[in-house]
């Protein structure tokens, strides 16, 4: 069975309506007793926009037809297994969108008397977060992970700071670490500095002594790592960073594989952020919005973005401000639409199922290992340790010998009904796949996707003209990035098209 | 045996252990050293797992704590109350978009694509501007993140930002910028009209460290600033970006900030079919011109047109170099996970309304906001703070505490406006609320300045 995506040729919203016909018309209706005591607008001649906005007129069918179409044009977990390594795409299950209904209908500056059950809802979240990280607090005012992690940059800046240790101007980071973790060093105004992994994928322990010193502000790192890896060494580099009076960060982008089972707090970790829609099952969304937490224990505690909430005299309030904290990531609180959704996922998993998620994640990971074992030219680093919640394989071989690249294999299992892994990441791995199956894909979908992949790369050997041919089960082929990204035919914008079209617009430049 | 809907291979532990060639879960774990193993259960949620009807009786007694208003809130502050037309619920809860990821692979994502390339089309027009982003967190950060782009741009340090901005951004900013050694200057605004102090900006912008000029419109107040085209002119003529920051409703009435030349502009799309979901998920929405510097100094994720190997027009990522995942501490941003669904809902939103749907909008909402300005300022020695025109939003200014029109509000179960001094408030009044609900509004309130003075 090989699924196949709808292939409309959908046009652009713009080109839907030929006519000139005008369709739409006020969703609301016109109050016209008002309209009799307020009979004209005295805005400024100067500000009066002429024409109105270039935006088509089409019929509410034209519009939700063209929608839908392009939804079926579109791949999301409901529709298969989507393996992006770190990425963490699990199931989310559907009674979490009931929870959106202690949030929609209620504004950020509303009485807090009006809106208790929300309050209640983050305060208990509060300190669910910080019971799984082995936190002191948590702030839920971030609206996404790596915003999280800008706090918490910020808030080591802020605490060497007060402690008189400016000369403190370098961020470590792991050479395995997520794009977000330098980025958002760089935007705290910190230089970066790499920390290499030894052959078997870990911290490498003597680089890690040789250059920790007065300079070093903290250590961002992630457990298990990006190649899956547990660090068994962690207590250790604890010890080392903390002797230099800098700050372990913990980046909980892969905290799916050990969630239940082992703390950042208790591995020596000082700052801790959560991607919700990651561990917390919070649908991305094509990309978002997520939800993030960021939670840290003694004194930096003191330097959490605010408001959190706290209760006093038996009401919740928003009006916890840390007596140092960094100050406001988002402009209201943070994603509390998506807090709500992890509310229930986390009620439905209770304690048990928090530790069978870390758990069933790390059973579902190395299954796959091990049904792929056989397959030499999926290539692993450390081949004899477990994984936790992913793996990342190198397909190296496959391009030396056949000139089939780990693009080419990503394109060949959309062809078989499946999401590609996460593909050339991390760098230290040449053609690498990075795989998280989640602990929400069933054994069968485990076995179906193994097969697929043992196919390709047996496709890849016979008949690899074939494969550099894929993907035609989509709903278009191959895409030309390059054509893409040229100042001659990038285009990003109707507009744009538009004048190009036109000849009014140039290279971009 | 434990079972759990949501994890399906409970059941098959030991055949898949067995695979594995592990006799036990726990020997999965033995790299953790075992001091940091925590060999108990969590202290979360309610002890043990619940049941789906069980979760949706917790949801049901939350939302029996919060109180349900007699009418929608007459508060703003940067997110209003709004009708969210049904098509656009039911398009961005298809399982397809809902629960897709970030378009890595673009051949199984032209959905999503094609749609985040509409919203950036559509949101183009709106602001007449050339380029769009899909997406930032909200108004506040895609203010901060305009500002360190300027930075970035020109290494200047000093940000010029008005008084009368949104004050909930400006903290956002103010965290934002810490790292980066940037430094706010305010600039005054007039106290009778609301609008900026030309003045002062004039004597502000003879700092010669200006990287940006920001300016917002309408304003925190509601009020229409009515010499924008001299305040762009200002930043140019100091070399400086200038940034700003619409409400895009509006703009189905006012000049876009297209047509004027902003390099930069920033807002929020929450007026456009998102609910107020207490302050998040909301929609950044970032703009530049058409320009190489500016673009390719632009945070957050861009959708293109390109072509497939057979020649076929289809629609990818672009500028990807520019990102964290490629460029790591030299990229544009840290954004990742962004708000990509709700430009979708963006979009839908405006394709609904269309050119003419967007300007009687914007019409409906001038009406019942100048209406419900017009029956307060009725009441007895109630006053207008500001004597510009305004929209959506506006100043009033009370003979009594406001606290204690507030609290009458609160017994009423009405949600006034935010308190801006002890005697005015910021109202916000949008096609939402009907001539009774503001009538309701307007009579408590007299009620309580009636009873104030007589007692």
């Amino acid at each position: 069975m090989v699924w196949r995506q709808a292939k409309w040729n959908e046009p652009l919203i713009f080109e839907l309506n030929n006519s000139g016909a005008t369709r739409q018309g006020l969703l609301i209706n016109k109050d016209d007793d008002i309209r009799s005591e307020i009979k004209e607008m005295k805005i400024p001649k100067n500000l009066l926009r002429e024409n109105g906005p270039n935006l088509p007129s089409l019929s509410e069918l034209e519009v939700v037809r063209h929608f839908i179409r392009l939804s079926q044009m579109n791949f999301g977990v409901d529709v298969g297994i989507m393996p992006l390594g770190s990425c963490t795409m699990k199931y989310n299950p559907k009674i979490e969108e009931k929870a959106t209904a202690i949030t929609e209908s209620h504004h950020p500056l509303e009485d807090e008397d009006h809106v208790q059950g929300i309050l209640e809802m983050i305060y208990e979240l509060q300190n669910w977060f910080s019971e799984i990280t082995g936190m002191d607090e948590c702030s839920l005012q971030v609206p996404a992970g790596s915003a999280g992690e800008f706090a918490g940059v910020l808030m080591i800046k802020k605490y060497h700071e007060d402690h008189n240790r400016n000369y403190k101007d370098t961020m470590l980071v792991a050479d395995t670490a997520h794009g977000t973790n330098p980025a958002s060093a760089a935007m705290a105004g910190y230089k970066v500095m790499y920390v290499k992994s030894n052959g078997e994928g870990l911290v490498d322990m003597d680089i890690l002594r040789e250059i920790v010193n007065d300079k070093t502000a903290g250590f961002m790192l992630t457990n298990p790592n990006t190649l899956g890896l547990f660090e068994e060494n962690i207590l250790e580099i604890s010890k080392i960073i903390h002797s230099a009076n800098a700050i372990l960060y913990y980046d909980g982008a892969n905290l799916n594989g050990v969630l239940g089972i082992a703390r950042p707090g208790d591995m020596g970790f000082d700052i801790v952020h959560l991607n919700l829609h990651k561990t917390f099952a919070v649908p991305h969304g094509g990309g978002g919005p997520g939800a993030g937490a960021i939670c840290a224990k003694g004194e930096l505690v003191n330097y959490l973005p605010y408001p959190m909430v706290e209760k006093v005299n038996g009401k919740y309030r928003l009006s916890k401000i840390p007596k140092n904290s960094v100050g406001k990531i988002a402009t209201f609180y943070g994603n509390v639409g998506n807090l709500a959704r992890s509310f229930a996922y986390l009620l439905g998993l209770g304690p048990q199922g928090v530790q069978m998620v870390g758990k069933m994640s790390t059973l579902a990971t190395n299954y796959l290992i091990a049904k792929l074992r056989d397959v030499k030219e999926l290539e692993l680093i450390a081949p004899n340790r477990h994984r936790k919640h992913e793996v990342v394989f190198s397909v190296k071989q496959l391009l030396e010998n056949y000139g089939v690249s780990a693009n080419d294999v990503a394109k060949a299992l959309l062809d078989s009904g499946f999401y590609a892994p996460t593909i050339y990441f991390p760098p230290i791995i040449e053609e690498a796949l990075m795989i998280e199956p989640t602990e929400t894909e069933s054994k069968e979908t485990l076995d179906m996707f193994a097969e697929a992949l043992k196919n390709i790369v047996e496709d890849a050997k016979r008949n690899p003209e074939q494969l550099l041919k894929s993907p035609s089960n989509t709903s278009i082929a191959r895409l030309d990035q390059a054509y893409a990204n040229h100042p001659s035919t990038i285009t990003p914008t109707y507009r744009v098209l538009r004048l190009r079209k036109m000849g009014k617009i140039n290279y971009l430049k | 045996m434990y079972k759990h809907p949501w994890l399906p291979n409970l059941d098959l532990i030991d055949e898949m252990l067995k695979e594995i060639g592990v006799n036990s879960l726990d020997e999965l774990f033995n790299d953790i050293p075992a001091e940091i193993k925590i060999n108990r259960l969590l202290n979360v949620a309610k002890g043990k797992p619940l049941s789906e009807y069980e979760i949706e009786k917790e949801i049901n007694e939350k939302v029996k704590k919060n109180v349900e208003l007699e009418a929608p809130p007459f508060i703003g502050a940067g997110i209003c109350p709004h009708y969210i037309p049904n098509v656009v619920k039911f398009i961005i809860g298809r399982s397809e978009f809902y629960t897709s990821y970030t378009p890595y692979q673009p051949e199984i994502s032209q959905g999503l694509l094609q749609a985040l390339f509409e919203y950036q089309s559509l949101m183009a027009e709106l602001l007449d501007m050339d380029v769009v982003n899909a997406s930032m967190y909200d108004w506040g950060s895609a203010l901060a993140e305009a500002v360190l782009m300027a930075n970035r741009i020109n290494g200047k340090k000093t940000v010029l930002v008005p008084e009368n901005a949104n004050p909930f951004h400006k903290e956002v900013l103010r965290t934002w910028i810490q790292g980066k050694g940037i430094k706010i200057e305010e600039v005054k605004y007039d106290k009778n009209y609301g609008e900026l102090d030309l003045e002062d900006l004039e004597k502000k912008s003879n700092i010669d460290d200006i990287s940006a000029i920001y300016i917002q419109q309408p304003n925190f107040f509601g009020i229409f600033e009515s010499n924008i085209e001299h305040v762009i002119d200002v930043a140019k003529h100091k070399r400086a970006l200038s940034i700003v920051g619409v409400n895009p409703l509006s703009l189905g009435l006012i000049k876009p900030p297209g047509s004027y030349e902003a390099d930069i502009v920033v807002g929020d799309g929450q007026e456009l079919g998102l609910p107020l979901n207490f302050g998040g998920p909301l929609m950044g929405v970032f703009a530049v011109r058409w320009d190489m510097s500016l673009v390719r100094q632009m945070p957050g994720r861009i959708v293109g047109i390109t072509k497939d190997i057979n020649g076929k027009m289809g629609f990818t990522l672009i500028l990807q170099t520019r990102e964290q995942f490629i460029k790591r501490e030299k990229a544009t941003s840290n954004i990742t996970t962004n708000e990509a669904l709700l430009a979708i809902a963006n979009a839908v939103y405006l394709s609904l309304l269309g050119k003419e749907g967007m300007r009687e909008l914007a019409e409906e909402i001038y009406f019942r906001s100048h209406y419900a300005a017009k029956k307060l300022t009725e009441i007895d020695n109630v006053s207008m703070q500001f004597r510009s025109d305004f929209f959506e939003e506006f100043a009033i200014r009370f003979p009594i505490d406001y606290d204690k029109i507030s609290n009458k509000l609160k017994e009423r179960k009405l949600q006034g406006g935010l308190k801006l001094s002890d005697y005015t408030s910021l109202f916000c009044v949008t096609e939402v609320h009907d001539k009774k609900s503001i009538d309701l509004l307007v009579s408590t309130i007299q009620e309580v300045i009636n009873g104030v003075e007589t007692s």
